[in-house]
């Protein structure tokens, strides 16, 4: 089998193309490397399209106040401290640039009077800070960066006389499998879709970015790609993941008509003035800032409505708190009864702003409701309800140079952990992925250089295992069931995968309790049986079921990292809400829930690492009485005499 | 509420093929990729689709329904009488990889094909200085989603397939004008490059790409007329080739 196999041999490998695999091939394609990108789609149509509100940098061309050291505050309040203090510092630090750079690709922003990148107000941040076009600017990046790649390739055409010399897009191509030569990455093994035919990338190091696992949960914002492949490829190849309970819920997804719940309604609705009322018409979400963010939120209407306007005077209107607030709000808005007649609550611009400006400032938005749900949005409400839309979890990475805990493997964007710690703030993802996308290229380009001619070879045993686990679901026979009988008939994948989002949605959704999660993987461990005996039927060309059938297994493995996580964590915070310990803890702040295989299983396990400490200088960014709702008595103490020795193990 | 529908299904691959009936359950609200999905995990589990982000953002459901260009996600199932039966074939403009998907790889070499932004000269990043009205113009142009449905649709190479070489499509002649007028684009030969490379020339501005855009760019009469008359004004204005025959334009 193996003599038929496709083989390419490449410097490194980047899976995914979205905004962190493109902008991270085009780094390490600077940097000299032969660069393969694989993606799941066509080139071009990854998830980052669908991003809508803009990107976070600092640049200061709204409100010059405006810098790195605010956009630093901002992620880690954000994040409710739980943040890796050192990725926050350099994507603060080094986000303008990169999105100045998007301009010398031939990005086209939206543009200030004086003819710099406009920048848009958000939840959680502080001053204007998303450069943006419309609510169209994933597509604006994607394009963009997709652009570049070409460009890149056009100097390979004059210089090597062919376009893929040294960067090439496989597209259509999904990964099932990592391949090591003992410890470090040696390739990638995979299918492409329309034939079904097997194919093998030799290279020392693979850059990991397929997003993340939105398609575990029943509603959510997320495309069919959205399996946690990544997540899964990374974990059973040894990563780390971290963690894993902190799952956000966008506060505004669609939710009527049944065929469009989940799809996204851009925060920059709320960022632009729009407002949220129950169905009694009252604008609640004065009754949720919670005591972190006590004084730093409009007490009454008329401030939060003054602040549009003047923002030196007032402080911001509470729809604009991180989104774990505001979608928890909605959810007990909901539960207590004032939902509206689809179970949302009303998000309304129709009374705060001109038909001609809605239809200006949200494009998409006014399409999206008038082609999908009949509603015209300047002039009736919107309504709204929490959908899954990103995981703050993900492979553990050296904040410098992305790399895992894998010689060789090295991760970015949603994929990987630790950037946005509990919970991410709107705009804070286009800027990640561009940010440590560059810093991706550059740390592979490190390792690859450092690794000279001593290159890992691939086992020809690992890919028959490979092969034959791939063409597994054609094979799959009935489950044996409890009393030496077999089921009638093998299992549906599509079955199986509803099955897996209703559990998901159900007991692991927004707000957790115990018996529920124990209950969850209870049932994830039946799915996981069931899963193994999904089978598929026809031919390899192009063929859905059998896709599923093989995303189901990376579904599960993160599923039960998810489930098992939130199990762990006996606190609230960020996008992890337990009705049983409905607190956020100081003393859980500096603990990151860890999931890695038991060497030599497939059994999921979880151990404690404390989170990354604050360095003093970045500290001494924030008040104390801020600190104090966050930090325990020790952790303070050391604050105060930061000569004790317990201060020491700071990461320079 | 929920009714069940007739479908024709184009079922097959590069060697052929033909429409499948099926009966499919439709509910209230639902756009006919749901029913796609629907057929897939109950009577088809291995008709090939292409989907992503089933929201009208992506452009990769693109096929015909009833013979005419659309994306299937944002095809509402009541512009439709219960009554009727629902087709749904590739696009026919390119070649078949199998039932509802097709090789759109045509695209990718011309979108390869166009010289790339050209950044201005002894400009930092960060410098970048444009006004919003001038980028407006090019900001239409890069709503595009690549659902290649204008290049499905049009005629020119819809039913000659060997203007397949000469042609590259409204997509890119959209992609040409924008670049041509993007503010700082340091290029001066799009036009010639749009005549020369692309064959503006074979458009006979028809219209049906403008018509089938799920963006609603106005592809004819912003983008492919006005980069018609670029390209006139350079071949046959006396004034600009005198200029540009003794150094005084370089545009």
């Amino acid at each position: 089998m193996s003599s038929l196999l496709e083989r390419h041999n490449y410097d490194v490998i980047v899976i995914g193309a979205g905004g962190a695999g493109l902008r991270a091939a085009i780094e390490a394609r600077e940097q000299g490397l032969r660069t393969a990108i694989l993606c799941k789609s066509l080139f071009g149509k990854a998830h980052t399209v669908m991003a809508e509100g803009g990107i976070a940098a600092s640049m200061g061309n709204v409100n010059s106040k405006d810098s790195w050291q605010v956009h630093f505050c901002d992620s880690l309040r954000g994040g409710k401290f739980l943040n890796n203090p050192r990725m926050v510092e350099l994507h603060a630090k080094e986000a303008p640039d990169r999105v100045w750079e998007l301009e010398t690709y031939g990005a086209l922003f939206d543009r200030t009077p004086d003819g710099k990148i406009s920048q848009r107000n958000f939840g959680g941040h502080e001053y204007p800070r998303l450069a943006h076009v419309g609510d169209r600017t994933g597509l604006e990046l994607i394009r963009t960066l997709q652009q570049k790649i070409v460009s890149l390739q056009q100097e390979d055409l004059k210089e090597h006389g062919d376009y893929e010399a040294r960067i090439k897009v496989f597209a259509e191509l999904t990964v099932t499998e990592l391949v090591k030569d003992g410890s470090a990455i040696a390739g990638a093994y995979g299918y492409y879709r329309e034939t079904g035919n097997f194919v093998l990338f030799e290279a020392p190091a693979v850059i990991m970015a397929t997003g993340g696992i939105g398609k575990s949960f029943k509603v959510t914002s997320n495309s069919w790609e959205y399996t946690g492949d990544g997540h899964a490829l990374c974990l059973r190849a040894g990563a780390n993941l971290i963690n894993m309970e902190f799952m956000q819920f966008h506060p505004t997804g669609m939710i009527w008509p049944p065929s469009v719940k989940g799809i996204l309604v851009t925060e920059s609705v709320r960022g632009d003035g729009g407002i949220l009322t129950n169905a009694e018409g009252k604008r609640f979400m004065f009754n949720y800032v919670p005591d972190v963010f006590r004084g730093q939120y409009a007490e009454s209407e008329e401030e939060g409505d003054r602040w549009y306007d003047d923002q030196e005077n007032n402080k911001r209107p509470p729809e604009l708190l991180p989104r774990d607030e505001v979608a928890r709000a909605i959810n007990s808005e909901v539960k207590a009864g004032r939902g509206t007649p689809h179970g949302g609550v009303y998000l309304d611009v129709s009374t705060r702003m001109t038909p001609d400006v809605i239809k200006k400032k949200l494009p998409a938005m006014h399409a999206q409701f008038l082609e999908l749900a009949d509603v015209d949005i300047t002039t009736h409400p919107m309504e709204v309800g929490p959908t899954a839309h990103y995981i703050m979890g993900g492979v553990e990475v050296d904040a410098d140079t992305e790399a895992t805990a894998v010689p060789g493997l090295f991760a970015c964007g949603e994929v990987s952990g630790g950037m946005h710690g509990s919970n991410r703030l709107g705009g804070n993802s286009l800027s990640d992925l561009i940010v440590f996308g560059r810093r991706a290229g550059l740390g592979a380009a490190a390792y690859v250089a450092g690794l000279g001619d001593k290159r890992p070879t691939v086992s020809e045993s690992d890919l028959e295992t490979a092969g034959k686990a791939a063409l597994a679901p054609f094979h799959a026979e009935p489950a044996p069931g409890p009393d030496g009988t077999t089921a009638p008939a093998p299992e549906n994948p599509y079955t199986v995968h509803t099955e897996l989002q209703q559990v998901m949605s159900d007991l692991v959704g927004i707000i957790r309790r115990e018996g529920e999660i124990t209950e969850a993987l209870q049932e994830l461990k039946s799915l996981r049986r069931r899963a193994e005996h999904a089978a598929v039927e026809g031919h390899r060309q192009f063929n859905p079921g059998w896709h599923l059938a093989l995303d189901l297994r990376n579904m599960l493995d993160v599923s039960e990292c998810v489930a098992k996580a939130a199990l762990e964590r006996h606190e609230s915070r960020g996008g992890h809400t337990r009705e049983d310990f409905p607190i956020m803890d100081p003393n859980w702040r500096g603990v990151n829930l860890v999931c890695h295989l038991v060497p030599g299983t497939s059994d999921i396990e979880l151990t404690h690492k404390p989170v990354p400490t604050i360095r003093p200088d970045l500290l001494s960014l924030f008040d104390r009485s801020e600190l104090e709702k966050y930090m325990t008595a020790p952790e303070l103490a050391v604050l105060d005499n930061p000569q004790t020795p317990s201060a020491s193990g700071e990461k320079a | 509420m929920s009714y069940k529908s007739k479908f024709k299904v184009w079922r097959g691959g590069a060697d052929g093929g033909d429409l499948k009936d099926y009966t499919v359950e439709v509910n209230e609200g639902e756009v006919l990729l749901d029913v796609i999905h629907r057929l897939q995990a109950t009577q088809a589990p291995d008709l090939a689709v292409r989907w992503n982000c089933k929201a009208g953002k992506c452009g990769s459901c693109s096929a015909e329904v009833n013979g005419k260009p659309s994306l299937l996600c944002m095809t509402r199932m009541n512009t439709f009488v219960p009554e009727e039966t629902v087709t749904v074939t590739p696009m026919r403009t390119f070649p078949i990889i199998r039932d509802l998907v097709s090789d759109v790889s045509f695209n990718y070499e011309k979108a390869r094909q166009i010289p790339a932004f050209a950044p201005p000269e002894g400009v930092k990043p960060g410098d970048y200085r444009m006004a919003q009205l001038d980028v407006e113009r090019s900001q239409e142009f890069r709503k595009c989603i690549e659902c290649f449905l204008c290049q499905d649709v049009c005629h020119v190479v819809r039913d000659h397939d060997d203007n397949k070489e000469a042609f590259s499509g409204p997509r890119f002649l959209i992609r040409a004008a924008e670049l041509s007028m993007h503010p700082l684009d340091s290029n001066t030969h799009r036009a010639e490059f749009a005549r020369d490379e692309q064959g503006i020339g074979l458009c006979n501005i028809t219209k049906c790409c403008t018509e089938v855009c799920p963006e609603h760019i106005k592809i004819t009469d912003n983008a492919i007329i006005p980069m018609k008359e670029r390209v006139v004004d350079k071949k046959y204005d006396p004034l600009v080739w005198l200029g540009s025959k003794i150094g005084l334009r370089h545009d």
